[in-house]
């Protein structure tokens, strides 16, 4: 008894031989210091983006950026020729990356669809174990990979089929790029698509069912319509990654900014810009790399909206059906 | 008397086909997104194979006394003898324009290859010696059969004397092709036939290496504080959406923050994989934490009121029980990230990793390239050869994603546990 008391008295506490105060309050700062990381790399974006973003703007004015359609920003190099300062008209730039988005949507949201809706509503388990990890890997693939193959194989089969039909085709056609860039994000539409499929409730479609429509009806006049919005968080999300997308094009777009609507035509792109602009030596104080950081700001605050809005959706329509 | 089934069973036999339509129309893009992968791989893998191997061209070459003073090897010009001895095999070529196509049949490298040839076997010296040589990258192709000969010669690098040429070597059985090890013990090099992938693969080693070291503990540390100790606040959720956000920032944004802060901030190396790393870090920072919060979430609340229950701490029942349960689950997280970070080029190209190196780097100061950029650098080269060698390199880096990627899989395999 009293060996029991002596063991297990009140006050001794068998993990008191570690020190608290001090430790735990030391371990609770490197934790919080680590959480706090995420947005002092958020922060730390938006500060140089904006710092030289100001720059660019004191030497070239904003209005020429946003609403100028001429963009050669070579020419700022050579300082004592007539129209040194270049020129810095974004417009053709940002209709190339739309019109190069565009393409990849359009080829990504069929292809992505109908895939969700396959895996999601008519596949098997063996099918659906077998064709996911494979669709997955077209995302894991890296997009290096698909500049290459478009640069190599799809520009030169484009080009090629054009000459045959009679069409001058740029081998540096928007076309291309497009193409890989849409096969590459055809991944995220369907997984994403997938989800917002299987989590429309089964009782709409056990309803749809009963009232005698086969599964393909069920499917397109029920199940769809309810996963409307998810899906179109998920088709923005996807835009938002190809807008952002940079090696495809930087390989397989051209560097001509030709304000033009022609996706046989070369177009180039703001990812395009920032790394022609940036890669190899460059004086930092010069308009022409301080634009890229104009541009590199342009592109995060596209995304970054594109993103939010895209997750408000997706989350609003989640919580709908909880 | 009309069949009141009639139109119904017409309709309901349309309503079927729509349906055996509908299903087939997934199926289609579903075979269509994986066959574009199958042929991408495979057309990439099939050029790819050509890098494997490399040609070699035999040679009579004279090492006689008056070439080599046996007394002093390393003194002798090695250039000279090797084009003495295309000269003596092919004596028909006299002009000096031609002899220069013939010299170029050799990769520059041969005479370094023929010294070293000539210093491990001391043996050849003072006679004539068979020995073989490494072939230029115009002539491996024309051997490995790319050349379009239909073509006009003007048309083609590879003119018709050198076909001539190239062709007398193989009639005569003087040409050989073996597997290529030079492509994977070589840096980067302006002769295709002469360029490997090791100092890039060194580059992008240790490039991972301090993305790793900097974002697993940052990272787990992270969600273990936003999974265990985090209130529902502001704050919390400020950090959570902050997360998620830098998840789908374009890559290429990250680099100009790497060129803005650690660059020309900080001061950072240039094209240093220690810079190229940090950079990485954050971009897989987000990777990780998302995981290792799902992995945090997976163990349940028993093993934390058990632990609680008998008097450990808070802090003590997340890192003595929790933890360790969840780190299975947070290393599979890391390994994804790292893989997607292996194959990132554009913030690489923004910090400056992207310089032609030869050297293989030392450490994480020393100025380095990656695999992927590699790639992206021979993509753009002119001569053809670096086709080939860019597939082989494309291959490499697949290789080491399915190894990494497997990795996770077997990882999560062996150690997951259903609670």
């Amino acid at each position: 008894m009293s060996d029991f008391q002596s063991k297990f008295a009140v006050g001794v506490n068998p993990f008191a031989r570690q020190s608290k105060g001090f430790g735990n309050a030391a371990i609770m700062f490197v934790l919080i210091a680590c959480s706090c990381v995420a947005i002092l790399v958020t922060v730390g974006i938006v500060m140089s983006l904006i710092f030289e973003t100001i720059r660019f703007f004191e030497q070239v004015p904003i209005l020429d950026f946003l609403f100028g359609t001429h963009w050669s920003p070579q020419t700022a190099l050579t300082a004592d020729v007539v129209g040194s300062s270049g020129a810095f008209g974004a417009v053709p730039l940002i209709t190339g990356t739309l019109l190069i988005s565009f393409i990849a949507m359009c080829i990504a949201t069929p292809l992505g669809l109908a895939s969700a809706v396959y895996l999601a509503e008519f596949a098997g388990p063996k099918v659906r174990s077998f064709a996911k990890p494979l669709l997955e890997m077209l995302a894991g693939i890296p997009s290096v990979v698909y500049g290459f193959f478009a640069a190599l194989t799809i520009a030169p089969f484009i080009r090629n089929s054009g000459s045959a039909a009679g069409f001058d085709i740029s081998s540096e056609s928007a076309l291309a790029a497009g193409i890989a860039m849409g096969i590459m994000v055809v991944p995220l539409v369907s997984s994403l698509s997938d989800d917002v499929i299987n989590s429309v409730p089964q009782s709409l479609r056990d309803a749809s069912l009963g009232l005698g429509a086969t599964h393909a009806e069920t499917v397109r006049k029920v199940v769809l319509p309810a996963a409307v919005p998810g899906i179109a968080g998920s088709l923005l999300l996807a835009t938002s990654s190809a807008i952002g997308e940079t090696m495809i094009v930087v390989m397989a777009a051209g560097l001509a900014a030709n304000l033009t609507l022609n996706p046989f035509e070369a177009v180039t792109t703001v990812t395009v810009q920032i790394v022609t602009l940036l890669t190899g030596d460059q004086e930092f104080d010069s308009a022409k790399t301080l634009s890229a950081f104009a541009l590199g700001l342009f592109l995060f605050v596209i995304t970054l909206a594109l993103n939010v809005i895209a997750l408000k959706i997706v989350n609003h329509f989640k919580e709908q059906y909880d | 008397m009309t069949n009141p089934f009639s139109t119904e069973a017409a309709g309901l036999q349309g309503r079927h086909n729509a349906e055996t339509i509908f299903k087939l129309s997934g199926l289609t893009a579903i075979v269509c997104a994986i066959g574009f992968l199958v042929f991408m791989v495979g057309s990439i893998a099939w050029t790819g194979s050509g890098a494997l191997r490399e040609s070699h061209v035999q040679l009579s070459i004279d090492l006689g006394p008056e070439k080599v003073d046996p007394s002093n090897v390393e003194a002798a010009s090695y250039q000279t003898i090797v084009r003495d001895a295309l000269k003596e095999r092919f004596p028909e070529v006299t002009n000096r324009r031609d002899r220069r196509k013939l010299y170029g049949l050799l990769s520059p490298d041969a005479a370094l290859e023929l010294e070293q040839y000539v210093l491990d076997n001391p043996s050849v010296v003072g006679g004539v010696a068979d020995i073989w040589l490494l072939a230029s990258d115009d002539l491996d192709i024309y051997l490995k059969g790319d050349v379009k000969t239909e073509l006009d010669e003007s048309r083609r690098k590879f003119s018709d004397l050198e076909i001539g040429l190239a062709d007398s070597l193989v009639q005569e059985g003087q040409t050989r092709r073996q597997f290529n090890t030079r492509f994977f013990t070589n840096g980067d090099s302006r002769e295709p036939e002469l360029a490997g992938i090791l100092s890039s693969l060194i580059g992008s080693f240790f490039s991972l290496l301090v993305c790793f070291v900097i974002s697993f503990p940052m990272g787990v540390c992270a969600a273990i504080y936003l999974e265990e100790f985090a209130k529902k606040n502001r704050v919390s959720e400020f950090i959570e959406v902050n997360i998620n956000n830098l998840a789908a920032v374009p890559s290429i944004v990250f680099g100009l923050l790497g060129l803005a802060i650690f660059l020309n901030f900080f001061g950072l190396p240039r094209s240093s994989p220690l810079v190229g790393g940090m950079v990485l870090a954050l971009m897989t920072l987000p990777t990780i934490i998302i995981a290792s919060r799902a992995a945090l979430r997976a163990v349940p609340p028993s093993i934390r009121e058990a632990a609680l229950g008998i008097g450990a701490s808070k802090i003590q029942t997340t890192f003595h029980h929790v933890a360790p349960l969840a780190l299975p689950g947070m290393l599979t997280g890391a390994i994804v990230g790292m893989a997607r970070a292996l194959g990132e080029t554009a913030p690489l190209l923004m910090i400056g990793m992207v310089a032609f190196i030869a050297d293989v780097p030392k450490g994480i100061l020393d100025s380095a390239t990656a695999l992927p950029v590699q790639i992206f650098l021979w993509a753009d080269a002119p001569q053809r050869a670096f086709e080939e060698k860019t597939s082989a390199a494309i291959i490499v880096l697949l290789l080491f994603l399915v190894l990494m990627n497997l990795l996770a899989v077997l990882l999560r395999r062996k150690f997951e546990r259903r609670f």
